[in-house]
C-alpha cells in the first residue's frame, strides 16, 4: 500500500516536473508573449503553494512592464469569460494542473 | 442771440433785480438813487432788453441717453434695440450633437478612443490540463518522429502525411455517412416520386374491362456505370429485407469472359447500388440465405463458389472455394442455401456443367464440399481405354430444391432431361423426366403446390409438370428461348417467363390455360435479350434482367394477382390451402383431357 501511494506520488512529481508551460490561447505579440509566460512560470514556481502571492506579483510586475489595469487569474479548476484589451491577453497551463489567465482591461 | 449772453442778462437782471432788492433793502436802509451798472455788463437795447425768452424746465435730464436696451420681462426677450453696432459676424451651421457629422466630428477630433476590446471564454479544469498536455506531448512525439524519419527517408514521410490527411478525411465522412445515405434516399425518392408512388398505389383501372388480360407497369431502372459490358446473370431477392436484392453479372458468352460484379439495389435508393463486390470471373448464381439473410452464396463461370458477408467490411468473398478445395470445373449454373445441417453449420449445394452436384459446407470459416450426385447419361456409356466403362457425365444446368421434402432435388441438364433425385442417394436417380429438347435452363418447385413444377428451356418451351406423372402437364410454346421463369409468391398458378426477344410473359392458369395474360415487351427486339425474371416476396412487383446490365422493375396490375374470390358467408382462407387447392382443381380438369391427348 506504502509502495503504491509512493508510487503514485512520484509519478504526480513527476508529471509536474516534466509538463512544460504549454500555452493554451493568446493573441500577444511574441515578445509579450515570452516575456508574460517566464514571469508566470517564475511567479508559479516561486509561490508554488500560493496562488494569490503568484497573481499578485505577476499582475504587478505586468504593470510595472506594460501599463495599468492588469489582471491575473491562477487556479485549478474554473471557468471564466472576460473581456479584455485584444492584444492583451495570454491564457496558459503549467505544471500539469494550473491554470494562469492573464489580460488587461482599463 | 448766443446763449450765454441771455443767460448773462438773465442773471444780470436777476442780479439786478437782486442788487434792487438787496438794494431796495438796501435803499430801505440807505435810500440809493438810479441803476448802477457794472463796467463790463453787456449794452443790449432797450427792444432787446424787452424781449421775453421762455424757458420751460422739465423733470427729465436732457443729457441721458434716448435709446437705452431695455429688457422686457414679460416678453422674455430685449426689446426696443434701436441702436446696434454689428462688431463681428460668422456663417455657420447647426449639428444634432447624436448625428453621424457630429460623432465624425468628434472621432476626428478631440476625444481619445478607448482601445479596442474581446471578450474570451474557457474552462480550466484538471482533465482539460491533463488531455491538452497529452496532446502536446503526442505532438512532440510525432515531430521527433518525423525529424528521424525525415534525414532517412522523404517518401514515405510524404505517403504518411498523405494518408493521414486522407484518414481524418475518411473519419470525417464515415461520421456523416449514416446522414448522408438518409439524405441521399431522400432525394432519390423525391426524384423518382411519380414512381415511388406508382409502386405503391398505382392499380390499373383498366383491368376490369380486360377480365382476361393484364398490364405490367415499368417502374424503376437500375443501372450500374460499372456493369457495362455485363448482362445480368442472376437475381435475388432478399427474404428478410424486401426491398433489397441481388444483381449478380457476368457474361454468358463463352469468349468473352470478363470480371464479374455482385451488386445489392435498394428500392429505397434506385440510383446507386448499396453494395458492390467486383469480382474475377463472371457470376453466373446468387443464393440469399433464408434466415441469414447477410449471407450470400455465388457461383461463378470459372467454377468457383464463393460466400459474401455484407456484415463484413471488404470487398472480397468470406469464403472461396479454390482448384484445391474441389472447385467446379465447370460453370456453376445454380446455387441454392439449405437448412443448417446437424452441426448447425451453414451449406449449400451446387451444379455446374461438369455434371457435378457439390454440397458446401461452411466449417469454421472453411468451406468444405462433397459430392452428392453426379449426372451421367443414362444409359449411355462409353468405352474408355482397358476396356473400363466410363459413364459420359452430364452438364448439370439447373437444379431446385422441394420446398417441404427436403432431401428432394431436381436438377435440369444440358441434353433436356430433368432428373429427379434425393441427397441421400448419390448414384441414382429417382426419376427422369425426358423435358426439352435443348439444355433446361430452369427448373423451379411451385411455392405452394408439392407436385407441380416448372421448366424452361432454349427450344422455346415452358412445361409445367407433376412430379408423379412421367408428362408435362401444360406446354407453352413462347416463339423465342425462354431465359428464366419463376413461379409467383402468392399465387400457385400465377408465373412469369422471359424470353430473349425482350418480353415477359405473365401466366395466370386460372385464368387462361394456353396464353400468356400479359406479354409486354419490355425491350425493344433487336436491342436486348432478358435473362432473368424475379419476383418480390411481398410487394406486386418483378425484376427483369437483361443481357445489358439493366434491372427493370415492373408492378403487376391486379388482373395479374388474383386471388380466389371468396364465396359470400365464407372467410378467405388464406394462404397455401386454397392455392394448393386451386391446382389441384386445375390438374383435375386436365387429368383426363390430357391423358387423351397425351
Amino acid at each position: 500500500m506504502a509502495g503504491t501511494g509512493e508510487g503514485k506520488k512520484e509519478e504526480a512529481d513527476y508529471k509536474r516536473l516534466h509538463c512544460f508551460p504549454l500555452i493554451r490561447e493568446t493573441d500577444m505579440p511574441e515578445e509579450m508573449k515570452v516575456e508574460t509566460m517566464e514571469l508566470c512560470v517564475t511567479a508559479c514556481e516561486k509561490f508554488a503553494t500560493n496562488n494569490e502571492s503568484a497573481a499578485k506579483m505577476i499582475k504587478e510586475s505586468m504593470d510595472k512592464k506594460f501599463g495599468s489595469s492588469w489582471h491575473v487569474v491562477i487556479g485549478e479548476g474554473f471557468g471564466l469569460e472576460v473581456t479584455h484589451e485584444v492584444k492583451n491577453m495570454l491564457y496558459m497551463f503549467f505544471g500539469g494542473s494550473l491554470a494562469v489567465c492573464v489580460w488587461r482591461c482599463s | 442771440m448766443p446763449v450765454t449772453d441771455k443767460s448773462v442778462a438773465a442773471s444780470v437782471r436777476k442780479d439786478d433785480e437782486e442788487r434792487v432788492d438787496t438794494v431796495d433793502r438796501w435803499d430801505e436802509s440807505h435810500h440809493g438813487k438810479g441803476l448802477i451798472k457794472p463796467p463790463d455788463q453787456l449794452e443790449l437795447t432797450e427792444a432787446e432788453l424787452k424781449e421775453e425768452f421762455t424757458r420751460i424746465l422739465t423733470a427729465n435730464n436732457p443729457h441721458a441717453p434716448a435709446n437705452i436696451v431695455l429688457y422686457n420681462s414679460k416678453r422674455y426677450r430685449h426689446a426696443s434695440v434701436t441702436q446696434m453696432i454689428v462688431h463681428f459676424v460668422v456663417e455657420g451651421s447647426l449639428l444634432h450633437q447624436d448625428s453621424d457629422e457630429a460623432r465624425r466630428q468628434k472621432q476626428i477630433g478631440c476625444q481619445p478612443e478607448p482601445p479596442p476590446r474581446s471578450n474570451f471564454s474557457s474552462l480550466a479544469n484538471q482533465w482539460v490540463i491533463y488531455d491538452a498536455y497529452m496532446e502536446e506531448l503526442q505532438k512532440q512525439e510525432r515531430n521527433k518522429e518525423k525529424q528521424k524519419a525525415a534525414p532517412s527517408k522523404k517518401d514515405p514521410d510524404n505517403t504518411k502525411r498523405a494518408v493521414v490527411s486522407t484518414d481524418s478525411h475518411g473519419h470525417d465522412i464515415s461520421k456523416v455517412r449514416k446522414a448522408v445515405k438518409i439524405i441521399e434516399r431522400m432525394v432519390n425518392q423525391n426524384t423518382f416520386d411519380e414512381i415511388a408512388q406508382d409502386f405503391k398505389y398505382y392499380e390499373d383501372d383498366s383491368d376490369e374491362f380486360r377480365a382476361q388480360e393484364g398490364t405490367l407497369l415499368p417502374l424503376w431502372k437500375f443501372q450500374y456505370d460499372q456493369a457495362k459490358g455485363l448482362s445480368v446473370t442472376a437475381l435475388c431477392w432478399n427474404k428478410k429485407y424486401q426491398d433489397l436484392f441481388a444483381v449478380g453479372m457476368g457474361s454468358y458468352d463463352f469468349n468473352k469472359q470478363e470480371h464479374g460484379l455482385l451488386v445489392f439495389y435498394s428500392l429505397k435508393n434506385t440510383a446507386f447500388p448499396e453494395y458492390s463486390y467486383p469480382t474475377k470471373s463472371g457470376i453466373l448464381c446468387i443464393d440469399i440465405h433464408e434466415q441469414h439473410s447477410y449471407l450470400v452464396a455465388v457461383g461463378f463461370y470459372d467454377g468457383c463458389v464463393a460466400v459474401y458477408n455484407l456484415n463484413k467490411e471488404g470487398m472480397d468473398a468470406v469464403h472461396k472455394s479454390t482448384a484445391k478445395t474441389g472447385k467446379h470445373t465447370d460453370p456453376v449454373w445454380q446455387v441454392r442455401w439449405q437448412k443448417d445441417d446437424l452441426d448447425n453449420n451453414h451449406n449449400f449445394y451446387s451444379v455446374s456443367s461438369d455434371g457435378r452436384v457439390a454440397s458446401w459446407t461452411l466449417v469454421k470459416n472453411e468451406l468444405v464440399f462433397t459430392d452428392v450426385i453426379k449426372l451421367s447419361l443414362n444409359g449411355a456409356m462409353s468405352e474408355g481405354t482397358e476396356g473400363s466403362q466410363q459413364p459420359i457425365i452430364a452438364c448439370g444446368t439447373a437444379f431446385d430444391f422441394h420446398k417441404e421434402i427436403d432431401y428432394l432435388f431436381l436438377v435440369g441438364t444440358g441434353e433436356g432431361k430433368i432428373h429427379k433425385c434425393s441427397k441421400t442417394y448419390s448414384s441414382h436417380f429417382l426419376e427422369t423426366y425426358v423435358a426439352h429438347s435443348m439444355a433446361v435452363d430452369a427448373v423451379k418447385w411451385n411455392h405452394f403446390h408439392p407436385k407441380v413444377f416448372i421448366s424452361c428451356s432454349s427450344d422455346w418451351t415452358i412445361k409445367i409438370w407433376d412430379h408423379t406423372i412421367n408428362t408435362p402437364i401444360f406446354t407453352f410454346d413462347l416463339n423465342a428461348a425462354v431465359g428464366d421463369v419463376s413461379w409467383s409468391p402468392y399465387s400457385s398458378t400465377v408465373f412469369s417467363a422471359v424470353t430473349i426477344d425482350g418480353t415477359v410473359h405473365v401466366f395466370d392458369l386460372n385464368i387462361n390455360k394456353y396464353e400468356a395474360i400479359c406479354q409486354p415487351a419490355v425491350m425493344a427486339k433487336k436491342k436486348g435479350k432478358l435473362t432473368r425474371v424475379e419476383f418480390n416476396p411481398i410487394h406486386p412487383i418483378i425484376i427483369v434482367g437483361d443481357d445489358r446490365g439493366y434491372v427493370t422493375s415492373l408492378k403487376l396490375s391486379p388482373n395479374l394477382r388474383k386471388k380466389p374470390k371468396a364465396k359470400k358467408g365464407q372467410e378467405l382462407a388464406t394462404g397455401p390451402e386454397v392455392e394448393v387447392a386451386k391446382m389441384d382443381k386445375l390438374l383435375s380438369l386436365l387429368q383426363q383431357p390430357e391423358n387423351s391427348t397425351a
